[in-house]
């Protein structure tokens, strides 16, 4: 077969459907239908197979990506599938979530030197992922178990991924989670309509498939402690992926009127409590009629494509910076502007108004314009003076990030940085000698697979730690001599032994 | 057919009651059993869940999440008590809305809660005060005890101060006389102990007592805040535990949120015990009327069901 070109591949994306925008403002339905069987052909016609891919370490966890398009142009689903999940284990979440826009994608030899639009890799990974949940295809790794368990705590994107490499190293994993369901922000804080919750257990059940058990409504640090885990409760080593979930808000007036909350409250009250379905669900949620939304990243979008399936009739942004720096995914952008939202770009609240009954009534702004560059280098937006305006709202959301969840600080001795983030050194150990973490809880609030990333990197330093041999490397042949031994046991060796005193 | 599978079947009627939360079958199948059940009037009970874990890891002054069903609320409890040996912990409920007046109906003996998850907050602080005050009113006399204990086993003289509509609604006498040095009750009618609220029973210890050190009042919010303004111009620390609405009760969603000294903090994770002296109670309150029409609309349509399931019966 003669090599393609950027000439001869398709120019267009193959077509993938959406939900029609009226309709889909209304409903919970997954909004992005993904592809088709002959679509998905005709996408990975578009992959070059370029010999020195950019893609892969485009990657946080370096997918094959040039692999599994080759296999799925044999049609060889099931081993393009394989090659998948070599790398990640969630493909139907990531495929859905992933900015891949500023990742693999991103750096796709198709639009950076070709010019045109890059291979829809995430949708691909979407099209595979769906295709094993259907089929019910599942990992026939090898386990070869050894003693040593593991505790995990958390259950999101970080957690589920160590749970799976180490689960797959033979260690006995068993992961705590607080909440009554698993799956970290998964669950509660991706709406349905972006990641169907079906989705979410069906990979969480790939995850029990493979040995791992997850203890739901344990809530690590008061229930037992970390450090109660390695020494009472026999533990060999310990992952916290506990993630950067406390909410911020910004101290201004009338924050604590009724009718303000944070994003995540209406998340969690709406995808995990299922509040949209009250009164068949004992959980409420009040949304009123004109919603303002502070924030313009990934969750402040969900929060406002929520609040308008949930009836409110004016959903309104306000972000302080300009559409060119507003962090959420572009195609998060354009669905919600596509569903109706207002944008209110270089704005900035000042204060919320309330009525006698302290409920939310309006919000004062004030406009903003860009100035200096600050330390991100961003440009800082500043107050332009006499720009003060009101505008009606009775619902008010917060979502302008994240602080770490401080019970494991408050409970352990585990050393945290000046902003309560847990201090790791490159491979992810703590202060605590055995205990990992990964995640939100370690770099603040990022994206679902760099903390996937980061849980398989601590997995691996977990591995090292424990002694357990990667069947992934190549190790040197062993030394035959006696040099530096001690009854024929290498005195360098680190863990070689691991002893627990019974 | 017991009261508990009648209600267990009207939930069963409701539309759309057949889906369930996804991915709750993966949380302990079996669910958290209630070993023990005492009602002490028509609208209060107390449970006892065997959690052995739980019952060890426990201290005064923490809260657990209670859910009844994979339909149902987050409610957040206070631990009444706990029994290290018996592995168990004791909740109080009072029956007033839809989601406590279902667990008076549906908990019993032998059945189980579908969630349980705690201890959480931070542990009331047992100080070295000598003298101390203990006050409970309403259904704040259950996690009053837990902390009276532990002021005792502290070696503080403790001076019990629980407050009851009527000598009818009167429960734990004699547990809180076993820890208590002094022990007042008072009653709105004066059928019991001092005719008043609890704020008099605490007017009387301090003129009884110029050495007070510390007061710890648990109970509805109005309550409380009459405590501390009682205790203010005696300066004397007052510790109050607030009950926020909540969802999660890990420091995620920020519902609890108040106001402590004019900064914002969240009950679940810096609470819930907060000094009397600077919460801000109003705040409190009004925060709490938040979610009053969607409370009312629940409880309308859970009585409107379970009239509809009796009438059904009937016939």
């Amino acid at each position: 077969m003669a090599r393609k070109t950027i000439r001869s591949i398709p120019q267009e994306r193959a077509f993938m459907p959406v939900l029609d925008a009226q309709e889909r403002a209304t409903n919970f339905e997954e909004v992005s239908l993904g592809f088709d069987e002959a679509n998905a052909l005709v996408e990975c016609e578009r992959c070059l197979i370029c010999p020195e891919p950019a893609c892969i370490p485009g990657c946080p966890v370096e997918i094959d990506i040039p692999g599994f398009i080759s296999k799925m142009l044999k049609k060889d689903y099931h081993g393009a599938w394989d090659t998948l999940t070599d790398s990640t284990f969630l493909p139907a979440v990531c495929g859905r979530v992933c900015p891949q826009e500023d990742q693999c994608e991103g750096v796709c030899a198709v639009a950076v030197s070709g010019g045109l639009e890059p291979v829809a890799i995430g949708r691909l990974e979407r099209w595979l992922g769906d295709m094993a949940i259907e089929k019910g295809w599942k990992n026939e790794s090898h386990i070869e178990p050894n003693e040593y368990r593991i505790g995990i705590v958390g259950s999101g994107p970080a957690s589920m991924a160590c749970a799976a490499d180490l689960a797959k190293a033979g260690c006995k994993v068993t992961v705590f989670e607080a909440l009554h369901a698993p799956g970290g922000v998964l669950r509660y804080g991706i709406p349905e309509f972006r990641l169907p919750n079906s989705v979410v257990d069906a990979e969480i059940g790939n995850l029990e498939k493979l040995g791992v058990e997850i203890r739901c409504n344990t809530l690590v640090g008061r229930l037992f402690t970390v450090e109660q885990m390695l020494d009472e409760m026999g533990y060999d080593a310990v992952f916290i992926g506990t993630g950067a979930g406390y909410p911020s808000f910004m101290d201004i007036p009338g924050e604590n009127f009724n009718g303000v909350l944070s994003a995540n409250e209406l998340l969690t009250r709406c995808n995990l409590m299922q509040a949209g379905k009250f009164p068949n669900f004992d959980t409420p949620l009040e949304i009123g009629r004109k919603v303002a939304v502070i924030g313009a990243g990934n969750t402040a979008m969900d929060a406002m494509r929520v609040s308008k399936r949930l009836g409110a009739e004016e959903v309104t942004c306000v972000y302080r910076r300009t559409e060119a720096e507003c962090p959420a995914r572009l195609e998060e952008l354009h669905h919600a502007m596509e569903e109706g939202i207002n944008f209110q770009w270089l704005t900035a609240p000042v204060e919320i108004l309330g009525d006698s009954n302290k409920n939310v009534r309006a919000i004062r702004c004030q406009r903003m314009e860009l100035g200096e560059p600050d330390d991100s280098g961003r440009r800082r937006p500043v107050p332009i003076p006499g720009s003060e305006f009101e505008f009606e709202a009775d619902t008010v959301v917060y979502a302008i990030g994240t602080a770490p969840n401080p019970i494991l600080g408050q409970t352990s001795d585990i050393k945290l940085n000046k902003w309560g983030y847990i201090d790791t050194d490159e491979t992810l150990a703590t202060s605590l000698a055995g205990v990992y973490a990964g995640g939100d809880i370690v770099t603040g609030a990022a994206t679902v697979i760099l903390a996937m990333g980061a849980g398989r990197r601590a997995a691996a330093s977990i591995r090292d730690y424990l002694g357990i041999r990667d069947s992934m490397v190549v190790y040197e042949p062993e030394n035959m001599g006696f040099e530096n031994t001690l009854f024929g046991i290498d005195a360098a060796e680190k863990n070689f032994v691991h002893v627990r005193q019974i | 057919m017991s009261s508990s599978d009648t209600h267990k079947s009207a939930a069963a009627g409701l539309p759309g009651q057949e889906e369930a939360t996804p991915g709750a079958e993966t949380a302990a199948a079996t669910g958290f059993p209630i070993v023990a059940r005492t009602d002490f009037s028509r609208t209060t009970f107390l449970l006892e869940v065997e959690h052995p874990q739980m019952a060890r890891a426990a201290r005064p002054g923490q809260f657990v999440i209670v859910m009844l069903d994979d339909h149902g609320e987050r409610i957040p409890l206070t631990i009444a008590d706990f029994d290290r040996e018996k592995g168990t912990i004791t909740l109080v409920i009072q029956a007033v809305g839809k989601s406590s007046r279902e667990m008076q109906s549906r908990c019993q003996v032998g059945g189980a809660l579908f969630g349980l998850v705690g201890p959480m907050g931070i542990p009331s602080e047992v100080s070295d005060a000598k003298k101390v005050i203990c006050v409970g009113g309403g259904l704040g006399v259950a996690p009053i005890f837990p902390q009276a204990r532990a002021f005792k086993e502290a070696g503080a003289h403790v001076i019990g101060v629980v407050g009851f509509r009527s000598a009818n609604l009167v429960f734990w006498e004699e547990k809180f006389r076993s820890v208590c040095d002094e022990f007042i009750i008072c009653t709105d009618d004066g059928s019991a102990g001092i005719k008043g609220l609890v704020t008099q029973g605490i007017e009387q210890a301090i003129a009884e007592h110029g050495d007070i050190d510390e007061v710890v009042a648990i109970g509805p919010p109005i309550m409380m805040r009459a405590c501390a303004e009682a205790t203010r111009p005696h300066k004397i620390k007052t510790m109050v535990s607030l009950n926020p609405i909540m969802v999660d009760g890990t420091g995620m969603c920020g519902g609890c949120r108040v106001r402590v000294g004019g900064k914002v903090k969240f009950a679940c994770v810096d609470g819930p015990d907060f000094d009397g002296h600077e919460v801000d109670f109003d705040d409190l309150m009004a925060r709490l009327q938040r979610y009053r029409p969607q409370e009312a609309e629940a409880m309308e349509q859970w009585l409107e069901n379970c009239r509809r399931l009796q009438v059904e019966e009937v016939r």
